[in-house]
């Protein structure tokens, strides 16, 4: 080992390769090693079958144990997790405040499901779908033009498209649901050839607003934008432009929908209507 | 606070559940473990001043809420094997089960001191200097603390599979 019992990073002394310490095998199971350092302990263990050994158990163990931990990663979040910033952290009151806000919007949303429930009901039964009343829109007002501007900033981000990853799924559907205050989650697109990115909150007019985000293999991106507070009564599909951004959105009950793209309109008009389906109760 | 500020750190809470359960097998311990964490995050954000990543800045004060719990159960003894391993999430097939049990049951055994670096090395994937800097302690002790939780668990999981005793033994490398 050296002095402070770190591998070493400086590998050759005036008389040849710094010899091979226990903290060296100990990152090379890590990974924590340089590319030429990673050689040289190779090669020592080429010629050394108990320490090598030794480091193959290790490299087990690391295995092993992201084995039994790593489904952890898949479970959905406790609700008393807090995720957000609190006032006065340790207040039950706020908790007990919090709790009955969720229950209250989880009960809104469920009987909104039941009014939509019959009004799908009611359009299933008439002659003309809602899909395609789109109205050939020009310039978009209201939340259809804030998609439009949300999707031109965000989706040419190639750092940083997203605020939580789809990697953390269960985290992100949690933390929208709790800061829109109703049940959110995102439509799977990827028979459409969309992936889920990820998704972030942003400042809509009266409230947070979710934006989920799709990629295909090209590269191009999609964007799924939805308010908890339109200000509208309910609309048929409708189409509008915003520069190079082609917008499909609609309006049920208090939720906003747009549909966000560089894609033509009736690529988007199939991914709008599968999202429709899918965000759709029963 | 920012809204990427608050993404961020809610992106780490299943980071964080993972590693708490590798601290405190029982479930409800962790999260716990995770509660205590993220309240003091949120109230402490302003604190954190972007000096590092986040996801080590949360690891440390995890850090800090699982010494404070080990101190009080150690003065109280009756609590102390409260969390001998129970329920790990489990999904695998039966022979995968048995090795799995195996493992959490050596990990148990070890220090918590020791667990924690294994985790955070081994699971978790942090630097060496990271850890030191995690658990507020020398790199000198981080490596020492990796270097006999991977021979303890070594001895306990090849004992079991009937290996001889002299090869788990610690040797000094030349």
């Amino acid at each position: 080992m050296t002095m402070d019992g770190m591998p070493r990073e400086s590998h050759h002394g005036p008389t040849g390769p710094a010899p091979i310490t226990e903290a060296d095998l100990h990152a090379y199971v890590d990974r924590q090693l340089a590319p030429d350092r990673r050689a040289e302990v190779e090669m020592f263990l080429s010629t050394r079958p108990e320490d090598l050994e030794r480091v193959r158990h290790w490299q087990q163990q690391n295995e092993a144990m992201r084995g039994l931990l790593d489904p952890v990663l898949e479970e959905p979040l406790p609700l008393r997790l807090p995720l957000q910033w609190q006032r006065p952290p340790w207040s039950w009151r706020g908790l007990a405040a919090s709790v009955l806000l969720a229950a209250a919007s989880a009960v809104l949303a469920w009987s909104w499901r039941g009014a939509v429930d019959a009004e799908s009901v009611r359009q299933a039964s008439t002659p003309a779908p809602r899909a395609l009343v789109a109205a050939e829109g020009g310039g978009l007002t209201g939340f259809a033009h804030q998609a439009a501007v949300a999707h031109a900033v965000y989706s040419p981000d190639v750092r940083r498209p997203v605020e939580v990853g789809a990697d953390q799924e269960q985290a992100l559907v949690t933390w929208l649901t709790k800061r829109m205050g109703t049940p959110v989650h995102a439509p799977k697109l990827g028979p459409l050839g969309y992936d889920l990115i990820g998704g972030r909150l942003l400042p809509g007019d009266q409230g947070p607003v979710a934006q989920f985000m799709y990629g295909a293999s090209g590269g191009q991106r999609l964007t799924l934008y939805v308010t908890h507070d339109a200000t509208v009564q309910d609309t048929a599909f409708q189409f509008g432009r915003d520069g190079s951004v082609n917008v499909f959105y609609w309006v049920e009950g208090r939720f906003g929908y747009a549909i966000s793209a560089g894609a033509d309109r009736d690529e988007l008009l199939k991914v709008s209507q599968e999202v429709y389906r899918q965000l759709k109760p029963g | 606070m920012r809204a990427q500020d608050e993404a961020d750190i809610v992106a780490c809470i299943p980071v964080l559940r993972r590693y708490a359960r590798g601290l405190t097998a029982d479930p409800d311990r962790a999260d716990d473990l995770v509660q205590d964490t993220l309240e003091r995050a949120w109230a402490r954000f302003s604190m954190w001043h972007k000096r590092g990543e986040i996801r080590a800045w949360l690891f440390g004060i995890m850090h800090n809420h699982f010494v404070d719990r080990l101190r009080a159960q150690r003065s109280r003894p009756q609590d102390a094997t409260g969390d001998e391993g129970l329920d790990m999430p489990q999904r695998a097939t039966q022979a995968d089960r048995l090795e799995l049990r195996d493992l959490e049951r050596a990990l148990r055994r070890l220090s918590p001191e020791m667990r924690e670096v294994l985790v955070l090395v081994g699971v978790e994937e942090l630097g060496y200097r990271e850890v030191a800097t995690v658990l507020g302690v020398p790199i000198g002790t981080v490596m020492s603390r990796l270097s006999r939780g991977r021979e303890r668990l070594r001895e306990e999981l090849q004992g079991r599979a009937g290996a001889s005793p002299q090869a788990s033994r610690i040797q000094l490398v030349k």
